[in-house]
């Protein structure tokens, strides 16, 4: 049985997540020594055959749309299925693949289960661990149906190197009129976006003032990190909402979660606790935050923070 | 303008989650159920949306008769009208597919829903609802305007936003940005006292079929202690970064 993989790509270059989607795809191939089919779409200034180093064994490259649009992305990726054969398909749960995930259910006439953290414990039938309740607890979804659907969250699995190769085939989508059009397109450029980031810095009401945020970025900087922040950081319009991480905000899961000046309610801890370390700043000692701790250090933000920029750019320039 | 909303009835935001009967069954009994963060996000909008254009809210749920009080208060904040599809919520091809059946026959401009209810988290009942009904989509919706029947939306993007324009009927799946916090509206005497006269129908629920079964739950591991470092030894937290966390 082959396995089917949305290869997503941003201006031109595919994403950390996609590499991760496809090595899952991959993975879950093995099981049954069927094919991994990554479907490209549009003008990839990467080379589209490198995915092979990932795991695909063929990439269909929709030569025909460029644009992302949910709609004709998820009949594409149906109408491909189909023609391959696919009876498994992943996507990354990230917006472009979360938006099209549930479209692509419906048209692929495929079971959908949304946000897996771990490879399936049975293909047949499909078993999988997925977040649930925000992340205070995980269910085990096991399927109805024949044909699946798999949206990973990003992170929260690896990516893994096959060192092989892949073939590449042109393909025209049948359908490539969206029923909605996309009029203008706003990045922050050279920011990490929030899922994507190994390592976040965050920080909350302690701060005291948006003025006093030259610290977070500095630090965040120093690291190569990603920024986030509390709830009401962004309710106060301190931040803006694309940072607010948290049970109502984003749900990350990086390498590293610095909270600064967070106390960790539990509507906090729900979007971040998928985080492989955490260190919590806080002058608070009793800040239950430092239950869900891997590191704390007791102190005032304004202090400890400059001089732990300060020790990782000595760190930084001796490796 | 007619607008259905999507209300899920889900734990508040400071449960504790459990699990029963050899973690098959998540325990309900002692927590507060309250209207979807993101769902009341679109409510707000809705409000916003028929003070402008006139029209009504009707505001769904699928579930049991527990649900109700989730649907009354969301009449109190001032939907006109609500509806229960009477079946368990099971999945979200299953909620899809009532929600689908009832709008197919009601004839809305546009339907509303969060992108993502914060119990089961699944995020595909607004997409398939669309896709059911044949109608544009936009998920993590954080802006809509109308004019007419032209809709501006705009979406979040993995580091942005993306504006797009489309026409009704279309269903958005909203979240925070759709309003802003402040907008939310807390329900008055008065609007509770309405909310009592206000129809509240429940229907039977169409025959469908569930994607996915949970088998069973499991619980986050327990942390370990946290290790606490000297605030004037940062140095150390640096090395155990390095060679502990390994992450730098």
């Amino acid at each position: 049985m082959s396995v089917l993989v949305y290869a997503e790509s941003w201006e031109g270059k595919f994403k950390k997540a996609t590499f991760e989607a496809v090595s899952y795809a991959k993975r879950i191939a093995d099981v049954d020594g069927g094919d991994t089919i990554a479907v490209v779409f549009g003008d990839v200034s990467d080379d589209a055959s490198s995915l092979g180093n990932y795991g695909a064994s063929k990439v269909v490259h929709v030569s025909n749309v460029s644009t992302f649009s949910n709609d004709v992305f998820a009949s594409a990726l149906a109408e491909i299925a189909s023609n391959e054969n696919c009876d498994t398909l992943i996507l990354s749960n990230t917006n472009n693949g979360g938006s099209t995930a549930p479209l692509l259910a419906i048209k692929a006439k495929a079971s959908l289960v949304t946000n897996a953290l771990a490879l399936p414990t049975s293909t047949q039938p499909l078993t999988v661990k997925r977040k649930s309740f925000s992340s205070k607890g995980f269910a085990i979804y096991k399927s109805n149906g024949a044909r699946n659907i798999i949206t990973i969250i990003p992170n929260a699995i690896g990516v893994q190197e096959f060192g092989g190769s892949a073939t590449i085939e042109d393909f025209s989508a049948a359908n490539t009129a969206s029923t909605l059009t996309s009029v203008s397109i706003d990045t922050a450029k050279g920011k990490i976006p929030l899922p994507e980031a190994e390592l976040v810095v965050s920080a909350g009401r302690g701060m005291k003032a948006p003025e006093h945020w030259n610290l977070i970025e500095e630090l965040a900087e120093t690291l190569d990190a990603g920024t986030a922040c509390s709830k009401p950081v962004s309710d106060m319009g301190w931040r803006p909402h694309s940072e607010h991480v948290g049970q109502t905000g984003i749900a990350i899961n990086p390498q590293l979660y610095i909270a600064i000046g967070i106390s960790g309610a539990i509507q906090h801890l729900a979007g971040v606790n998928a985080s492989k370390n955490i260190v919590v700043i806080n002058k608070d000692p009793e800040a239950p935050f430092f239950k869900a701790a891997d590191y704390g250090i007791v102190g005032d933000a304004f202090e400890v923070v400059p001089k732990l920029t300060a020790a990782l750019k000595a760190y930084k320039a001796n490796h | 303008m007619n607008i259905l909303v999507c209300i899920s009835h889900v734990p508040d935001t400071t449960s504790k989650i459990n699990f029963n009967n050899n973690d098959t069954e998540f325990i309900k009994e002692g927590l507060q159920f309250i209207i979807g963060p993101n769902d009341e996000f679109g409510l707000t909008k809705a409000l916003f949306l028929k003070e402008k254009n006139g029209g009504t809210i009707t505001v769904i749920n699928v579930g049991g008769p527990e649900t109700e009080p989730t649907l009354r208060k969301a009449l109190a904040i001032g939907a006109d009208a609500a509806v229960r599809i009477d079946a368990p919520a099971t999945d979200g091809f299953f909620v899809a597919q009532q929600i689908a059946g009832y709008a197919k026959d009601n004839n809305f401009d546009l339907v509303i829903c969060g992108t993502e209810s914060i119990d089961y988290n699944g995020g595909q009942v607004p997409g398939m609802v669309a896709e059911l009904l044949g109608i544009p989509f936009v998920q993590t919706c954080i802006g809509f305007e109308v004019e007419g029947s032209e809709a501006t939306v705009v979406r979040e993007i993995d580091g942005g936003k993306e504006t797009l324009k489309g026409s009704l009927p279309m269903v958005i799946a909203g979240k925070k940005g759709l309003v802003e916090e402040k907008d939310l509206r807390i329900p008055n005497m008065r609007g509770i006292m309405m909310a009592r006269q206000k129809s509240l129908t429940v229907h039977p629920a169409v025959e469908a079929d569930a994607g996915f079964e949970t088998e069973k739950y499991e619980r986050p591991a327990e942390k370990g202690a946290c290790t606490m470092i000297d605030a004037d030894n940062v140095d150390e937290l640096v090395r155990l970064l390095h060679e502990e966390a390994k992450v730098i």
